[in-house]
């Protein structure tokens, strides 16, 4: 089933044409990787589907993302809504300076959840998720800053998956990370494909085609070719996704 | 080669030394600082100097309304001017727009800074004692006083500000959360030890100031303690002045002066202190 429908998608910062007449499809609880060289406007793109673009002065931005059959660019949407039920995690692990149990609770507290049983009970189910939960069951409250980087990045998605999202975001999770947190984490989004849609921009094609079901291929703001992983992987239909994945550029 | 090379490491080394010599120099004048104002008054220290009300024409006694004083003007100052100048700071670094105001009121800002605090003692006068009708009181002091710490407030705590993460906000806009949510649960925590910071060297300032408190709150002598806020009030730095320039007695009065001017600097240093372990306290469960 379609989950998110991106149609005729197109931004600008300025005078600058950032992303092209994108037209994306995403499939539920399916990974679908977003991929290109840099400056190709792949993060950009991810950052739509959470409007988290909205912060940026002069940006324009014409089209419609349906998800769930409603446009989020409506202007009755609510976008305070609308991020909670799509999660982000980032490139650099960023939890918030207080204990690891604040950082889980955060979204939900926002959303006006006060019970503490809930909230435990959340913190805890979304600590399982990320596969944190026997590492810091003992220390819920210790700072967040006493985990290692790899463990923070699990963390923030435990943080984002908290709230019970549909739809989990992840700009280059991996980027800062060592190899081995890198791989607890594609672990992970393997597991969470059945609870959760997930959308990862990555720089690294081979973890794309290590995670993903479906694999975007951006350049140059628009999106070149898209299709099932294996196949855009094994039979490029586009000169230029074979030279991307051949590595004659990015 | 080599002695290209000699010269190289000789500049190096001359450098080091010329800059040695003037950190001593630097250590030596407040040595000489301190050494000075404590032989001149260390003779009037005791418990009773502290805690005594000023007797003779303030040529014996000790000088505890006049601490009393300095500490109500700074607690006023404090309490006008902390929530102004966080508000301020707030204001300033999260929400102002368009750019070039913003850019006009931090000049303005500045401009308060710098300017001379003999002014805002004209200032002070000129509103709050006569406008406001205030008279010559610990409160038109305090208030004087507020406008005097007020840039400093402000200017630390945009700072402070400044320095919280930009990724921690999207985390937070990520959650859900609104830009009110997310300055006061992230934002302002994340910027309390330098908010921290400003205000306590702000008390430092207010409690070491003598021009903006000579026309709106000081007095040379009092027997009691003020009984409102709409009395005068004693004060350390003002009771320097007065005794070094005003007293009739001068081979008992300048040692007062000495004296106040120890105790003067001791609750001085003590506040600069607490900010650096309260900062140091807040500062040392956070990374980045």
């Amino acid at each position: 089933m379609v989950d998110v429908l991106v149609e005729n998608l197109n931004l600008w910062f300025g005078n600058a044409h950032i992303l092209k007449n994108i037209r994306l499809d995403i499939y539920d609880n399916k990974v679908t990787a977003l991929i290109g060289p840099s400056g190709c406007g792949k993060s950009t793109l991810i950052r739509c589907f959470n409007r988290m673009n909205d912060f940026i002065e002069n940006v324009k931005i014409e089209g419609r993302i349906l998800i769930d059959n409603e446009d989020i660019y409506n202007e009755k949407s609510d976008v305070f809504d609308l991020r909670s039920r799509v999660g982000m995690v980032f490139q650099k692990p960023n939890p918030f300076p207080k204990s690891i149990y604040e950082n889980l609770v955060y979204g939900l507290k926002i959303k006006g959840i006060k019970k503490k049983s809930v909230l435990e009970e959340r913190a805890e189910k979304s600590l399982k998720q990320a596969g944190l939960w026997i590492e810091v069951k003992d220390r819920l409250h210790s700072s967040a800053f006493s985990l290692s980087g790899g463990q923070q990045q699990r963390l923030c998605i435990a943080r984002a998956l908290a709230t019970e999202p549909e739809i989990l975001l992840l700009d280059e999770p991996t980027s800062a990370l060592d190899p081995k947190s890198s791989n607890k984490i594609e672990e992970l989004l393997l597991e969470l494909k059945n609870s959760v849609t997930i959308i990862i921009v990555t720089h690294n094609f081979s973890q794309a085609g290590r995670v993903s079901d479906y694999t975007a291929f951006l350049y140059l703001g628009e999106i070149v070719e898209y299709g099932k992983t294996d196949k855009l992987f094994t039979v490029p239909k586009d000169k230029r996704t074979e030279e991307f994945l051949t590595g004659r550029f990015g | 080669m080599k002695n290209i090379s000699d010269k190289r490491k000789l500049r190096n080394l001359q450098g080091i030394i010329l800059l040695r010599i003037i950190i001593a120099a630097n250590i030596f004048f407040l040595f000489l600082f301190l050494a000075m104002i404590f032989l001149k008054g260390y003779k009037v220290l005791s418990l009773s100097f502290l805690f005594e009300f000023p007797r003779q024409h303030m040529t014996e006694g000790g000088i505890f309304p006049a601490i009393i004083g300095t500490l109500l003007l700074t607690v006023i100052s404090v309490i006008i001017a902390m929530p102004l100048g966080i508000s301020g700071s707030i204001f300033l670094s999260e929400y102002a727009r368009p750019q070039w105001l913003v850019k006009i009121i931090r000049l303005a800002i500045n401009t308060l800074a710098g300017v001379p605090s003999i002014v805002y003692g004209l200032f002070g006068m000129a509103f709050f004692v006569y406008f406001l009708r205030f008279n010559v009181s610990i409160l038109a002091g305090g208030c004087t006083l507020a406008v005097l710490i007020l840039p400093i407030i402000i200017n630390a705590g945009e700072e402070a500000i400044k320095t919280v993460p930009t990724d921690i906000r999207e985390a937070s806009y990520a959650l859900g959360a609104t830009k009110r949510e997310t300055i006061i649960k992230i934002v302002l925590p994340s910027a309390l030890p330098g908010i921290l910071t400003g205000v306590i060297l702000s008390i430092g300032r207010a409690a070491g100031e003598t021009a903006p408190i000579l026309f709106t709150a000081g007095t040379f002598y009092m027997i009691g303690l003020p009984g409102s806020l709409f009395d005068k009030c004693m004060a350390l730095p003002y009771q320097i002045y007065a005794l070094m320039t005003e007293g009739t007695h001068p081979e008992k009065q300048h040692p007062i002066a000495y004296g106040t001017a120890i105790v003067l600097l001791v609750l001085i240093f003590i506040i600069n202190f607490t900010a650096v372990l309260l900062r140091y306290k807040i500062r040392r469960n956070r990374r980045w």
